[in-house]
């Protein structure tokens, strides 16, 4: 895990990027993503590289949440690559069953990696679902904040002897 | 004896079949139920169904409950039959629970767990009265905000006290180790090692979960914890495309952890300490959970050094028999035709009970050679 985290941490600031833009693009509804990009003028025609599909990853935990790895269960997920006029690559993982999510989480992958797309994506779409993304967040944790038990001791106050 | 295949009953399974469509469907004059209404309404049989199920798709869940018109076991199988109609692109990264965003988070052990305790959409405290006003539709209920969110993480029990040295680290994989046990891929063996035991527990039955714990705690077991911590919120699942190389998120799942605290006196190896047992699952499965963790702990008898004596310690029986589309398949199999095997058995009784009499008949002094009519004749 070390190895994997010192890599990430290592990886260069492209790596980075896309995994911020994989990150904000897969948390965020279909329906969000779908709304960025609807505000977005000239998205740049893709190619796909292959079928867009469905399939499965299995999701594992540790033993004690930090131990070693066992296998919890499924979970199902659909892919996407897709190709730019350019020759930009762009790959999709998108947790669900959403072809479009997936071909979208693609299609800003490849963006993120392009000079003439990248401010724009960070703009139009990027910056907005992360502002959504927090709102939603902020507003589940004032929630459970509410719920946070205030504990008071009662104190037992002698009388005078 | 020839074996007789008997046909026919098509056209009696097919009309039994819409029948059930029917029945599925109820009084015409009521609203259909949408699978939208069961994900966002009945969102605690989804989690049920989609961790039986092995699998995480709310939607799938919803569909499945519908279509087994509410019957949670048979919604679990026909999830587990979908997923087998799927590639695997790949195995996640490990979650890390540490990083949830919790919803919830109480510890019943330690009343200054850092972080408070935090109730979160709980039944716990309710006074479990019917409250009739749900017979009417109404505005949605709207659930109080505080000023601030909780912290962005909590900590976990375990690094609370872990200075101390007081509970036991469970070991990390070697950086040699094999990738953990799959029942998806490999068929039950058995000494289990902890791996392949809590994936048995994750898509285990939640009834015979509970009445293993609660039969341990009662006596017929070896466990007395205290419910260290329970966890339930939000958290990423990463995964490593063959084609990036490095890890992404792909998404966030909902799930509920539990640490089961057990004193442990100690060994001429070990010193006393706190052991764990361990929980977790897909979605807000919190009964599940908690036995999940408290058998967890009673399976580690070995590792302990306690002395098995109870069902809940013997792996192989929980670990058989804790499937429920397994024991479900094998249970209701009995009621599918058994036509031929009767048939051998009444010829078999018949011949019996004719020669019992007959040995009656003969007096007392009969003798047979036949060990089973001497039997009988006893």
């Amino acid at each position: 895990m070390e190895s994997q985290d010192n890599e990430a941490a290592n990886a260069g600031p492209q790596h980075k990027l896309r995994q911020r833009t994989h990150a904000l693009i897969a948390r965020s509804s279909f329906k969000s993503v779908r709304a960025a990009f609807d505000r977005f003028e000239g998205v740049p025609k893709v190619e796909r590289l292959r079928p867009t599909e469905v399939g499965l990853v299995m999701v594992q935990g540790r033993v004690g949440g930090t131990g070693g790895r066992f296998n919890l269960g499924e979970l199902p997920v659909a892919r996407a690559a897709v190709r730019l006029p350019d020759g930009t690559l762009g790959v999709g993982y998108v947790a669900g069953r959403d072809c479009d999510h997936a071909e979208l989480a693609a299609l800003a992958d490849a963006m993120i990696q392009h000079e003439s797309w990248k401010a724009d994506l960070e703009s139009v779409v990027l910056t907005p679902l992360e502002a959504e993304l927090a709102a939603a967040r902020a507003g589940k944790g004032r929630k459970a904040a509410a719920t946070k038990v205030d504990f008071f001791t009662m104190v037992r106050t002698r009388g005078e002897k | 004896m020839a074996y007789v295949s008997v046909k026919g009953g098509e056209r009696a399974i097919s009309n039994a079949h819409q029948w059930l469509d029917e029945m599925r469907r109820g009084d015409t004059s009521v609203p259909e139920l949408e699978v939208e209404q069961i994900r966002e309404q009945l969102s605690l049989a989804v989690d049920r169904v989609m961790m039986e199920g092995s699998c995480y798709d709310p939607d799938l869940a919803a569909l499945a409950i519908k279509q087994a018109r509410g019957d949670v076991t048979e919604a679990i199988f026909l999830v587990r039959a979908y997923r087998t109609t799927l590639q695997r692109f790949g195995v996640t990264e490990p979650l890390e629970t540490s990083r949830m965003a919790v919803q919830r988070r109480v510890s019943a052990a330690f009343k200054d767990i850092p972080g408070g305790q935090i109730l979160g959409p709980t039944f716990d405290y309710t006074h479990r009265l019917l409250n009739f006003d749900l017979y009417d539709t109404g505005p949605a209920a709207m659930a109080p905000k505080a000023v601030d969110p909780v912290a962005e993480t909590v900590p976990t029990i375990a690094s609370v006290l872990a200075h101390e040295s007081l509970l036991e680290e469970p070991p990390a994989d070697a950086p040699d180790a094999d990738a953990p046990y799959d029942l998806t891929r490999q068929p039950m063996a058995f000494p289990a090692g902890r791996d392949q035991r809590l994936q048995a527990l994750a898509r285990g039955d939640e009834g015979f979960l509970l009445s293993l714990a609660y039969a341990s705690q009662r006596g017929w077991g070896n466990t007395h914890p205290l419910c260290g911590e329970i966890r339930m919120g939000a958290i990423a699942v990463e995964f490593t495309p063959e084609e990036l190389g490095f890890p992404i998120e792909i998404g966030e799942i909902v799930v509920t952890e539990c640490q089961m605290i057990s004193n442990f006196e100690g060994s001429a190896d070990r010193p006393p300490q706190f052991t764990f047992g361990y929980g977790l699952t897909f979605g807000h499965n919190e009964r599940k959970t908690m036995s999940m963790a408290i058998v967890d702990r009673a399976l580690r008898h070995k590792e302990i050094g306690e002395t098995p004596a109870h069902a809940v310690q013997d792996e192989e029986f929980v670990l058989y028999h804790s499937d429920n589309v397994e024991a479900s398949g094998f249970v209701q199999h009995l009621k599918l035709p058994h036509y031929v095997d009767f048939q051998a058995e009444l010829q078999f009784v018949r011949r019996l009970c004719k020669e019992w009499h007959e040995a009656r008949e003969g007096g007392e002094d009969s003798t047979t050679n036949d060990p089973l009519i001497a039997e009988a004749a006893e």
